[in-house]
């Protein structure tokens, strides 16, 4: 991985988080590596405990009070780990902004939803009332929130959940940020709602050019969003290369695990394949490589090593002992 | 599998309706009604499995629920075996309960957190099947417990202790201790993380071979859906729009809700997603308080007229296999 190309918007390298627990210490993102290009969209896929969200929460600044960082995220070439509360404040919202899961419970429900948004502006931009009320219509009608005039006057709860994720996103676009983090941004909608967001979620990838790390479960959703994939697995990277080589391609048995359990509406029904056993404790690892407790291919070296993460094919990454050799098509 | 002709349950213009009071309403002032579930009509034959989809607040919990009378009908029947469960009074649909189960949404939520595996898995014995012995009623959990891969040594532990998806298997081992002919699924997987989904997706179908169960299977994902089930119904803001066997309903979908619905879900394909054409709805879903009048999906349907307006449509059968509720069908095919 070139170190310092100036293309990257964002370049996470080695990047762990850990929490101290009552019941030890539990490393929820372990030297987590990648780099996304301006414009570029990365999915970030996992199941719970993945470290998938700590991951977001790490890069904004937003930890829980028991969370340690290590390792560096350069955005723009500043490391932005290790700024200031006061200075990440400035970039958050400004440069990078944050999408969270559930818009339910992430708007204020005191406060009138143009309020909510004029805020933004007004603290980042230094506009006035005037000019932010003007600015904030003008973005609920981007993310094509119907009558935006009228909602700006609207309390949350008078939204329906599609529409107050649509209010989350142009919150997050207000300021033009040039990284957009979205944390499941879909997860708790319905089907055709889900289906607004993302063609949203798209258009606006054009219109702005905004860089977005997706986070999310559903590797249903990444495939029709974003150019590179990172499969995350007990806090480590299993596999990391661009959408087309890990759909098409996966070299991973989790990878290739995951992507046979999902029942999919184009094939036939029948038996689905299944990952033996349930995702470990993340207090009580397995020794060697996370996985080789459910891997049909484990052997004596993956409970010795933790395999590296290892560039085998341009751009694309991972890190399994078994050798790529007949997987690769 | 073989789906026989006998009919289990028989389902006739139900209707759950609940009465919704405003909080400074004053107290001789009437109610409205939600119509949860709003004149739907099913037949459940014995060894299928009945997926049931749509979006949340359309009503398929709610159906389930009273399919098992857990909650009040306003209208309609359900007739099990020829009986039917409106008549029964609490002592009788109890008994009845031995043939109907139901397996819940939360793993953890629907158990006990204070009694053992083992316990919870025997109270439907002990309640329904007083005269076992505590050796019989510890032999019959261990052998439920081995079917649905549950490790015999963990059957004096709590729920707290396992994951989502053995909690599950839990929930599973419990509905069909008593071996019953119906288990109701209200979304049995939706709460687990996929490598997990599949392990109980294929439970549930070696399960239901071995018992010959029958299954109805409520979920908001369509593809978990087209995974288990022999029939699909569509449900929209409480009403039934499409009733059809697993294929038609897949290969040609009919009612535009249907379609709708199946181009929204994303498939795990990069080519495929990015060529997709979604056919996006407009709008949200309304409120079932004041549902639009005649067809109720007519607010967000793009072939919607003036006619749709008049009169509420019932499922029309279009083949053997296929019934939907559209009176446009035929301009918009």
């Amino acid at each position: 991985m070139s170190l310092l190309s100036t293309e990257n918007l964002l370049e996470v390298e080695n990047l762990r988080v850990s929490f101290g627990t009552p019941d030890g210490f539990v490393t929820a993102v372990n030297d987590l590596n990648f780099t996304l290009g301006q414009g570029e969209t990365l999915g970030i896929v996992g199941e719970s405990g993945s470290g998938k969200s700590q991951t977001a929460f790490a890069l904004m600044g937003l930890l829980a009070n028991n969370g340690v960082i290590k390792g560096e995220a350069r955005f723009e070439g500043r490391n932005i780990l290790s700024l200031h509360e006061k200075e990440m404040n400035r970039i958050r919202s400004k440069e990078i902004a944050m999408i969270f899961q559930d818009p339910m419970t992430s708007l204020n429900p005191y406060m009138k939803v143009g309020k909510q948004l004029m805020e933004v502006l007004m603290l980042h931009k230094g506009m006035n009332k005037a000019e932010a009320f003007e600015a904030s219509v003008k973005m609920l009608d981007a993310v094509k929130m119907p009558e935006a005039r009228k909602r700006m006057n609207m309390y949350p709860h008078e939204f329906s959940g599609g529409m107050r994720q649509r209010v989350m996103i142009a919150m997050a676009l207000l300021c033009q940020p040039k990284l957009l983090i979205a944390d499941e941004p879909t997860t708790a909608l319905d089907v055709t709602v889900q289906a607004q967001i993302l063609t949203l979620l798209n258009e606006l990838k054009d219109d702005f050019n905004t860089s977005i790390i997706m986070i999310t479960h559903d590797l249903g959703v990444v495939a029709g969003l974003c150019d590179k994939v990172l499969v995350m697995y007990a806090g480590q990277t299993m596999e990391y290369g661009s959408a087309e080589d890990v759909f098409y391609r996966p070299t991973h048995p989790y990878t290739q695990g995951l992507l046979q359990a999902i029942p999919r509406l184009d094939t036939d029904a029948g038996i689905l394949s299944t990952i033996p056993g349930n995702p470990p404790n993340l207090l009580n690892l397995p020794p060697g490589c996370p996985f080789q407790t459910r891997c049909e291919y484990a052997k004596d070296r993956c409970v010795e090593n933790i395999p590296p993460l290892e560039e085998f094919a341009s751009g694309q990454l991972r890190a399994c002992h078994k050798s790529v050799d007949g997987w690769v098509a | 599998m073989t789906i026989s002709d006998k009919i289990l349950m028989e389902v006739n213009n139900l209707k759950v309706h609940f009465n919704i009071k405003s909080d400074n309403a004053w107290p001789w002032q009437k109610g409205h009604a939600l119509k949860a579930v709003d004149g739907v009509n099913l037949t459940i034959y014995e060894g299928e499995t009945l997926g049931v989809v749509g979006e949340s607040g359309c009503g398929k919990s709610t159906l389930a629920r009273a399919l098992l009378r857990l909650v009040p009908i306003t209208e309609g029947n359900v007739v099990w075996l020829g009986q039917d469960l409106t008549d029964l009074d609490k002592k009788q649909m109890r008994d009845k309960r031995q043939e109907l189960q139901m397996i819940f949404q939360d793993p953890l939520a629907s158990l006990n957190p204070r009694m053992t595996v083992g316990d919870i898995i025997a109270e439907p014995l002990q309640t329904f099947q007083p005269h076992l012995s505590k050796a019989e009623i510890k032999q019959e959990v261990r052998a439920m417990m081995d079917k649905v891969g549950l490790l015999p040594n963990v059957i004096n532990r709590y729920p707290h202790e396992f994951s989502g998806g053995q909690c599950q298997r839990i929930g599973i081992a419990r509905a069909l201790i008593l071996k019953p002919k119906l288990v109701v699924c209200d979304e049995p997987v939706s709460a687990l993380d996929v490598s997990i989904q599949a392990q109980v997706v294929n439970l549930l179908k070696a399960l239901q071979a071995e018992m010959n169960l029958s299954l109805v299977f409520i979920a908001h994902d369509l593809s978990v859906v087209k995974h288990i089930s022999d029939r699909v119904l569509v449900m929209y803001l409480g009403n039934a729009v499409e009733l059809a066997s697993r294929q038609a309903l897949y290969e040609t979908p009919q009612h535009p809700y249907t379609k709708a619905l199946l181009s929204a879900v994303p498939v795990p394909d990069p080519k495929i997603e990015r060529d997709k054409k979604i056919q996006l709805l407009t709008g949200d879903l309304p409120s079932p308080i004041s549902p639009p009048s005649g067809c109720v999906f007519r607010t967000r349907c793009p072939h919607a007229n003036e006619t749709c307006a008049l009169q509420k449509p019932v499922l029309q059968p279009l083949s053997d296999e296929q019934q939907a509720a559209c009176i446009r069908l035929a301009d918009i095919a």
